[in-house]
């Protein structure tokens, strides 16, 4: 089996391995622990924030830091977890999945990656400025963002560079798919998780360039006298929302596609039947991507657009109902009949399937112009997007690794730690957002560090199961690090239904596969 | 103390779903006290129920598939992998779904578009961190600030409970009061950044930025205390600047009108009344901490890197800064508002002093509302 | 070494490190130096000078492996696919600034001034009730902010010149693309050679356009929305056919060095593609920035 591999597998050794790598696979290693850590410094904040909404009053922090806890806590669990997780992903999976020896643009993928360490040592050496970190959301809006104190342009170069890396990073995805794929792999023979990620790339370079346009033009509205978002001079600052949004929505895409293509691989493994609707998988998500241009004045339906504008984009907003659907449906008629197994990823899995619904069903109600003058700004609207974020897209990405970590590391983790974390985790979440649903139909807006006592009961709730949900957190850590170090050694075929040419090279992966490109047989070519 | 009461809550949350629903626990969308806040409340609870019910039919069958085709009851997997009619099904009941919800919604949103045949227009004003109204018709203008309770005990590890507040941070020292069964257009703007005006009993809530207005309407169909919050982060103190509406008839309506022109007539003119030292300490104290404690904080310490400290602060004890002291206050600086408008000769007279005089700026200096009057002009 | 039909994958790179540390120490002098912090202008520099010691080290050992006959035809091709859509990310950039050129004139200003949404809800009358919608627009909606301008550009005096020598700069790179691959040499460095001057004078004539536009016409970044846009797409676009016209120069010095045979130049291709994406912005540029 291990023919496809390389004979002499040679890794450098020392640092150099480490900061110099062209390897793929070193590289999705390196984006990965970063996404982790990440996700423990974002998820921290986010302790934080629940700490200080546990009970009414303040307790802990000053309202100026909330806001910046909560600013800082978004840019990184966006930028800097959940991006680069789903890019480390990719660069570990793509070129085995494709039968390709490595990333199209291996020097550039290597800066990819190290800008984010210096790009988010900018956005967090903020906290310790002058007038703090950032606090005026993640969304920027000017005029308030534009009261910033010595943080402002580290906040905008901060942009500015991460942009960088994942346009990069999206271009060498495309560059690999399209030219790297093995003799054989047509594109509607690829993984669907493959093609998850190409339609990401566009998004990606198609949209984060206006942010950075974006952020640019709040830079020169503060030190160069333009007047962009600035009705004085004609501008206004609702440009700056529309140029935003421009990029915000596709942009919780970008965090949704790849978690899509990654249940769509696990799904029909733990199923042990082939994917349903291969095609209209693949079509739907294109869908999604497209109609996800032309949707994002749904974020600010408040901002008093003209009649016509506000039914355009409910009407854009709720159609993205039906691709989503589609898939929603296709993933449930490959469980249906199927011969299921419920390890840890194939939990995950469900799990994602039916919370992300969940997050859906609330997004399609805020996609309602009417009623969403009403959510807007609320609660209900963090307990959407935290579903499709938290229980979505983070929940697939640890589907994700559980299901390929023993290929990853050469050994199985231990199955029933994740479970129990699996359990952990899904119980707390929920309490943690659930709850938030009510907070916010009853009236509490979001943003805030402190609130009347009839929000009391149930943002207590939600803390603890914000703290439970964060300490479960450690377990999975524990979890990775045991398998790494050592534990049962896994089959090259780690999963008994698992379909793909991942499936195909020794576990662990050597260093280098593929070097030349590999002979497709049929049945490495199912999904 | 509190978690026993909170496991209480749960337990009857469980066991009383039903009625805590409504009663105490606050799970839901208000209804209102107008016929859009009714409206958008119906059309919530049909998207919701739709919602629902959807949820129940694809998790129900993927709960079916969990239980009955596992792998643990010996079922072979199917090998089937697409079907066009399925597919083609699923792909048009959801349109079909949406069309239903997009027909009621587009109606709504024609009607709450409509603003025509306004009796009473007032415009709110955002500010860093109250809200102003301007009455247009009236020519009537007030400031509405959060309340002194509130305020006190909203301090950072401030020790007081909230708990014996029951309006906490839902509560102002000025209220605004609207005539019921009348079509009031309602403005919404700001002085700074964005903010956004919300009272959910009216259904709908509108942001207000800086150099455009928004408008839109409500006809209140019920007495009563509406209260809510800016719904829109504009700062520091977004979380502390709450709208309390009241709602009353329409002969209540225009005597508090006159009353409240006759008071703002009063404070126009103020240059000529003298306070003692103490009177204007005392003054002094309350106008700084209803207005500008909110940025340069109790201590008068500021915030580092944001708000300067007026404690030591060259402008507040150098004598030959006294005329620049108070304009500043009159004509505000960068991120410094303006109060000019907003208070009078006399407030402005008695700020002035206190904050030459408090937190170890001792002065000594008495500014009389004259001077300020004169600074005015100057 | 390395078969033709092996893909090339290179040994550990310190490149990849050294544009982030530069790019790093860019940003913090920029930041220090917009917060007028001592020693930014330092900074600042030195992260500037690793930025081009990244790119010349960087692009020399691309140069090396491609004269080393170390790509194939597969390893060409992601060149190409990142060129290609390293220059769509490019439109996007322009495409936000396109964006709030349009937003100003299409939406805003006529809100402002009363007409549509604005007329509606109230902004005009309550707010800027004296102010008058006009594109260009000369008197802002609060005059005190910001400084008035006495006239625009017009299209049809340098813009247009600056067009034709764009456009003309386009057949002349074309010309030099024909010319290599005929590998006629003398024609190559004399198209070439014509491309990057054209593209100085270009950079040379719009550097006196905004002499004169600030200096005479007192037109600045601070002339409301018309100043902002004006400057900020005419501004980019200038930087990038500067950095496109070196670019140019870089790959005739190449040229004369015998860099690039008649089959492979994808580094001229490259650079001209660049150039023709420059052109085109410009053409946009002209059309609704100048004219209409
Ligand atoms: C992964 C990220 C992600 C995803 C996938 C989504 C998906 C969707 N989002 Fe969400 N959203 C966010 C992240 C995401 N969102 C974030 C971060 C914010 C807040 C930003 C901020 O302000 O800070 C936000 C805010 C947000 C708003 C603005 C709310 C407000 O501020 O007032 C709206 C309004 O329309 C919205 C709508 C939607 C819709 C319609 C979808 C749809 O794509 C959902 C489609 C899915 C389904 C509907 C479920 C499955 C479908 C079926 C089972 C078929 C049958 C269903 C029907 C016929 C209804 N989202
Ligand atoms: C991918 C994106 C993502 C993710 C994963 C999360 C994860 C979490 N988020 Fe976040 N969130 C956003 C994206 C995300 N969020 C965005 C975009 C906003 C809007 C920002 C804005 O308004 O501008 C937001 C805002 C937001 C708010 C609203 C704040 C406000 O409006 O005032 C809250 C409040 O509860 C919150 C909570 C949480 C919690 C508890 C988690 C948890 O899931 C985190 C769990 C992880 C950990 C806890 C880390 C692991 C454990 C440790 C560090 C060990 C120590 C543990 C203990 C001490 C218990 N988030
Ligand atoms: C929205 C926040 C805010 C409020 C409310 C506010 N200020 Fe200020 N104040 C500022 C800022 C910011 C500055 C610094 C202005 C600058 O120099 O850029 C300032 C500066 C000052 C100064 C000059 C201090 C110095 O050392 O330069 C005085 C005096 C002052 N404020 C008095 C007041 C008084 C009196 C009030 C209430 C009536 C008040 N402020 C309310 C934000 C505020
Ligand atoms: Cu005002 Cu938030
Ligand atoms: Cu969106």
């Amino acid at each position: 089996m291990s023919t496809l591999a390389h004979e002499h597998d040679h890794a450098p050794s020392g640092l150099k391995r480490w900061l110099c790598s062209t390897n793929h696979k070193d590289i999705g290693t390196l984006y990965l622990i970063f996404a982790l850590t990440m996700f423990f410094v974002g998820g921290a904040m986010a302790m934080v924030i629940r700490a200080e909404l546990f009970e009414p009053g303040l307790q802990y922090v000053d309202p100026q830091f909330y806001n910046s806890m909560v600013t800082v806590h978004a840019l990184v669990m966006i930028f800097g977890a959940v991006m680069p997780a789903g890019v480390g992903l990719a660069n570990w999976m793509i070129p085995l999945m494709i039968g390709a020896p490595d990333m199209a643009l291996p020097r550039m993928n290597n800066m990819s990656f190290w800008i984010l360490p210096f790009g988010f040592a900018l956005l967090l050496s903020t906290l310790f400025m002058d007038g703090g970190a950032p606090a005026g959301g993640w969304t920027m809006y000017p005029p308030l963002v534009l009261q910033t104190g010595d943080a402002f342009p580290f906040l905008i170069f901060a942009v500015h560079f991460l942009g960088i890396s994942s346009i990069m990073g999206a271009i060498n995805i495309i560059a690999t798919v399209f030219n790297m794929r093995a003799p054989g792999m047509t594109l509607m023979k690829m993984p669907l998780f493959v093609w998850t990620w190409v339609i990401t790339s566009f998004l990606l370079i198609a949209s984060l360039p206006v942010l950075a346009g974006a952020v640019t033009m709040l830079l020169t509205d503060k030190y160069f006298g333009t007047s962009f978002f600035d009705a004085a001079g004609g501008g206004d600052p609702v440009m700056f929302q529309h140029i935003f949004w421009f990029f915000g929505h596709p942009e919780v895409y970008i965090l949704a596609l790849p978690a899509f293509g990654i249940i769509s691989q696990v799904i029909p493994a733990f199923a042990r039947k082939p994917l349903f609707g291969y095609a209209s998988m693949v079509y739907a998500t294109a869908s999604i991507a497209l109609l996800s241009f032309v949707v994002w004045a749904h974020h600010m339906f408040t901002v008093g657009m003209p009649l016509k504008g506000e039914l355009f984009f409910m009407y854009a907003t709720m159609l993205i109902a039906v691709p989503t659907g589609v898939k929603v449906f296709n993933w449930m008629a490959t469980m249906w009949r199927g011969a299921m197994t419920f390890e840890t990823p194939m939990l995950f899995a469900i799990a994602f399937v039916i919370l992300f619904t969940i997050g859906g069903f609330s997004g399609v109600m805020l996609g309602m112009t009417p009623v969403d003058f009403q959510y807007h700004d609320t609660y209900f609207v963090v307990a959407h997007f935290h579903y499709v974020l938290l229980t979505g897209a983070v929940f697939a990405l640890m589907s994700a690794v559980y299901y390929w970590l023993p290929k990853w590391t050469g050994y199985m983790y231990d199955e029933k730690l994740g479970k129990i974390h699996f359990w952990l985790s899904a119980i707390s979440s929920n309490v943690l957002f659930f709850p938030q649903h009510f907070l916010g139909l009853a009236g509490m807006p979001r943003r805030i560090p402190d609130y009347n006592i009839q929000f009391a009961d149930f943002n207590m709730i939600s803390s603890i199961g914000g703290f439970a949900y964060g300490l479960s957190q450690l377990l999975f850590v524990y979890i990775v690090i045991k398998c790494a170090l050592g534990g049962k050694k896994a089959k090259d075929r780690v999963w008994e239904g698992a379909k793909g040419l991942e499936w195909y090279v020794p576990s662990p992966a050597p260093h280098h596969t593929f070097e030349t490109p590999p002979k497709l047989t049929k049945e490495m070519l199912e999904h | 103390m509190k978690l026993k009461a909170l496991f209480n809550k749960l337990v009857s949350l469980f066991v009383l779903f039903p009625l805590a629903a409504q009663a105490e626990w606050g799970l839901n969308l208000r209804q209102g006290a107008t016929e859009i806040s009714q409206k958008v409340y119906d059309l919530h609870m049909f998207t919701l129920w739709i919602m629902v019910a959807i949820g129940i039919v694809v998790f129900g069958l993927i709960f079916w598939s969990i239980f009955y085709h596992r792998k643990s009851r010996g079922v072979k997997p199917a090998k089937f992998s697409h079907s066009t009619t399925v597919e083609i099904i699923w792909t048009a009941i959801p349109i079909i779904i949406i069309i239903a919800l997009a027909v009621p919604a587009t109606k709504l949103l024609i009607a709450m578009h409509d603003t025509s045949g306004s009796q009473v227009t007032l415009k709110a004003t955002g500010h860093q961190w109250k809200w102003q109204y301007d009455y247009l018709d009236e020519g009537l203008t007030l400031f509405s600030n959060l309340d002194e309770k509130s305020q006190e005990i909203r301090q950072l590890k401030s020790g007081l409970n909230p708990q014996d507040h029951e309006n906490y941070l839902l509560d102002v020292d000025q209220p605004i009061v609207l005539p019921i069964n009348t079509k009031v257009r309602i403005l919404t703007t700001s002085n700074d950044v964005n903010h956004a005006w919300w009272v959910p009993d009216l259904g709908w809530k509108r942001d207000a930025i800086p150099g455009f207005t928004n408008d839109n309407w409500a006809i209140i169909e019920k007495e009563g205390t509406y209260r809510g919050q800016c719904a829109e982060l504009c700062g520091k103190d977004h979380g502390f600047m709450p709208i309390v509406v009241k709602a009353v008839p329409m002969d209540e309506y225009k005597i508090w009108v006159a009353e409240m022109k006759a008071a703002q007539d009063a404070k126009k003119n103020t240059a000529n009344i003298v306070l003692t030292k103490e009177e204007l300490m005392t003054q002094g104290e309350a106008v700084y901490k209803k207005v500008c404690l909110a940025c340069h904080q109790a201590n008068g310490q500021g915030v580092q890197g944001v708000f300067p400290a007026l404690a030591g602060s060259a402008v507040a004890i150098d004598p030959a800064n006294r005329l620049g002291h108070i304009h500043r206050i009159i004509y505000g600086k960068n991120l410094m508002p303006a109060f000019g408008e907003q208070l009078s000769d006399v407030e402005i007279a008695a700020v002035t002093t206190y904050e030459r005089n408090a937190w170890g700026n001792n002065t000594g200096d008495e500014v009389q509302a004259k001077e300020v009057s004169e600074a005015r002009n100057k | 070494m390395a078969g033709k039909d092996i893909y090339y994958v290179p040994h550990g790179s310190k490149w990849p490190l050294v544009g982030s540390l530069a790019l790093f120490t860019t940003f913090i002098g920029g930041g220090m130096l917009l917060n007028s912090a001592p020693g930014a202008k330092y900074v600042l520099l030195l992260g500037a000078a690793a930025i081009v010691y990244m790119f010349a080290g960087w692009f020399a050992e691309v140069i090396a492996e491609s004269i080393g006959g170390k790509y194939s035809k597969q390893v060409d091709t992601s060149f190409r696919m990142g060129m290609g859509w390293f220059i769509f990310s490019e439109v996007m950039f322009f495409a936000a600034f396109f964006g709030a050129l349009y937003y100003a004139r299409v939406f805003s200003i006529p809100w402002l001034g009363g007409e549509g949404n604005g007329g509606i809800n109230g902004t005009h009358e309550f707010l800027w009730s004296s102010f008058q919608a006009s594109w260009p627009m000369n008197v802002m909606p609060d005059p005190s902010k910001f400084t008035q301008y006495s006239d625009v550009i017009p299209a049809w005096g340098v813009p247009a010149v600056n067009t034709a020598i764009l456009l003309t700069s386009g057949l002349t790179v074309t010309f030099a693309h024909w010319a290599l691959k005929n590998a006629e040499r003398a024609k190559l460095s004399f198209w070439l050679f014509a491309t990057v001057a054209l593209g100085f004078i270009f950079v040379f004539l719009q550097a006196e356009e905004y002499a004169h536009a600030m200096g005479d016409l007192n037109l600045t970044l601070n002339s409301g929305i018309y100043g902002s846009t004006f400057y900020m797409l005419t501004g980019f676009h200038g930087f990038h056919v500067t950095m496109g016209a070196v670019m140019l120069l870089i790959i005739l010095l190449r040229c004369l060095k015998g860099h690039f045979s008649n089959k492979d130049h994808f580094a001229f291709e490259a650079v001209a593609w660049y150039w023709h994406f420059v052109d085109v912005v410009w053409l946009g540029l002209f059309i609704f920035v100048y004219w209409v």
